[in-house]
């Protein structure tokens, strides 16, 4: 099942049709490369001994593979290895108690830990910014960063924190009620991200 | 029948009971949601969730304990809930006041969830068809206090059953499949008998090794195989292998009344697992214990402190598993 990230709960269900496509196979690679360029002219991970490190940390499910691939191409690009890994906000959200409680998902920091690194939040789609901030809040226990960016493949608004992404790959305006789903090859078989 | 059913949480778990009436989905989402904890606070600067801020979990113990109750209040706090211990010794169920009162009571003063530890059997499953049944002004319309089975007479120990379950998926890899055998007491053990249905339920294969006159009446309807002669299960039975995992059960000289083995040293001699009978085990199997240990009676004090044995790793999956439970039961949107 694709991700999805709802308006009013309850909205699912869409069918197919009204399905409109954001982003085909070779658009995502392209704005995944476009966004790893950008992060790499802001954080200089190929900065050598003094520059603080890089790290992009994916929140699951597909930010996780989000941030691999970015890594993967900020390696081809700068020669740079720039670790990874995956962080698990559930336990820190604000509203577990409007929900059925969640699994949790994995989460596994660099050996090397988050202290005094730049770290890069990377997630598949922005809308109200609560899984960031419970992502920051997780972030906080696990050490003290030099600073923290968000990228995200999709901002498709609606926001009700003040939060904004650093990297956005496509900025989509969106319905409440619309679904944007996106899939990737690790997780749904194929690239791309749609509308319905 | 029990009260735990009710399907609209995540996992659908109102109250925790017992195991027999865990289904699989639950109990695996129970080990898995443990194992995530781990995970979660593996490593870290600052070892504390903000998960339950704000919701109060009282345990009540009508019995001793260290374990237990340490990682029931250790799971709380780690998740940021308030935890206040009541222990009968020390309230008003010393001046004379019934358990019904005391839950109601506790109820009452704002607990969101209690965890009771009770010499009779069922006791928990009374208290929360009680608080089922009585409105929590502070829980709102639709909230209700959760009551979780810390160890109930001889009838089960749910938690423990889930923490050996845990060590046991970390330890083998999987449950599905493996051979455990319990060891001991089977009669005075609500451990055993948690572990026997929760192990079922997971597919594993359980035997109960234990001298007749300390197995239950009904024992035949549990989903296990019986045997007497522990040489004899360890050395692999007619359903094929040895045991993956070896529970020993602490002889609960508490609870006896009267000679149900000749002597301590007769016991240890058939029952106990000695160094010779440790030896003799596959070099993956592991040794339970759910503590407290007696040494030299039930497991030998070599054996104990071998690598073989996960006592210590049983102590710190309880805390993961009693996070678990306190997860589901208290973090998601409160049902009726």
């Amino acid at each position: 099942m694709p991700s999805r990230q709802r308006g009013a709960p309850g909205s699912g269900g869409a069918s197919a049709e009204g399905e409109r496509e954001l982003l085909s196979a070779a658009d995502l690679a392209r704005t995944v490369a476009r966004v790893a360029h950008e992060i790499i002219e802001r954080t200089a991970p190929d900065g050598g001994e003094q520059a603080p490190p890089v790290v992009l940390l994916g929140l699951p499910t597909r930010g996780t593979y989000l941030a691999r691939r970015l890594a993967e191409r900020i390696t081809e690009i700068t020669g740079a290895v720039v670790p990874t890994g995956t962080l698990d906000p559930t336990l820190y959200r604000d509203d577990l108690r409007l929900r059925p409680t969640r699994a949790l998902a994995e989460t596994e920091l660099p050996a090397a830990g988050i202290d005094e690194a730049v770290v890069v939040l990377v997630d598949d789609v922005l809308m109200s910014g609560r899984t960031v901030r419970a992502a920051l809040d997780a972030l906080r226990d696990h050490g003290r960063p030099r600073a923290v960016q968000l990228a995200v493949l999709v901002d498709r608004g609606h926001r009700e924190l003040p939060i904004r992404a650093d990297y956005v790959g496509k900025n989509v305006p969106t319905n409440r009620s619309e679904d944007v789903a996106v899939r990737l090859v690790e997780v749904d078989g194929e690239d791309g991200v749609s509308l319905r | 029948m029990t009260v735990a059913d009710g399907t609209s949480t995540g996992i659908g778990l109102r109250h925790l009971l017992s195991t027999e009436a865990l289904r699989r989905d639950q109990a695996e989402a129970l080990l898995d949601t443990a194992a995530g904890m781990e995970q979660a606070l593996t490593g870290r600067a600052v070892r504390k969730l903000p998960t339950l801020r704000g919701r109060t979990v009282v345990t009540l113990f009508y019995e001793n304990s260290t374990r237990t109750r340490v990682s029931f209040e250790v799971a709380g706090k780690w998740m940021s809930a308030d935890t206040i211990n009541v222990s009968a010794s020390a309230s008003s169920v010393s001046k004379g006041e019934s358990l019904r009162d005391t839950a109601a009571t506790l109820g009452a003063a704002g607990a969101d969830c209690l965890i009771v530890r009770h010499p009779a059997s069922g006791a928990p499953h009374r208290i929360a068809a009680w608080l089922d049944r009585v409105g929590h002004s502070h829980l709102g319309a639709e909230g209700h206090v959760a009551v979780v089975n810390a160890g109930d007479g001889t009838h089960e120990h749910p938690t423990q059953a889930l923490l050996d379950a845990a060590t046991l998926r970390a330890r083998l890899g999987r449950v599905e499949g493996a051979h455990v055998a319990i060891v001991g007491d089977v009669l005075h053990s609500r451990v055993a008998r948690s572990n026997a249905h929760l192990l079922a339920t997971l597919g594993a294969r359980v035997t109960l090794v234990s001298p007749p006159t300390l197995l239950p009446v009904g024992v035949e309807s549990w989903p296990v195989a019986v045997s007497h002669d522990l040489d004899a299960t360890l050395g692999g039975d007619a359903a094929g292998g040895a045991p993956d995992a070896v529970m020993m059960l602490r002889v609960q000289a508490e609870r006896m009344h009267g000679g149900f083995f000749p002597s301590a040293r007769e016991y240890a001699i058939r029952f106990g697992l000695s160094q010779a009978r440790a030896d003799r085990l596959a070099d993956h199997a592991v040794v339970l214990h759910p503590g407290p240990a007696v040494r030299g009676m039930e497991i030998a004090s070599s054996v104990a402190d071998s690598s073989r044995a996960a006592i210590t790793e049983q102590v710190t999956a309880g805390v993961h598993v009693r996070m678990a439970v306190l997860y589901h039961l208290l973090a998601g949107e409160d049902v009726a």
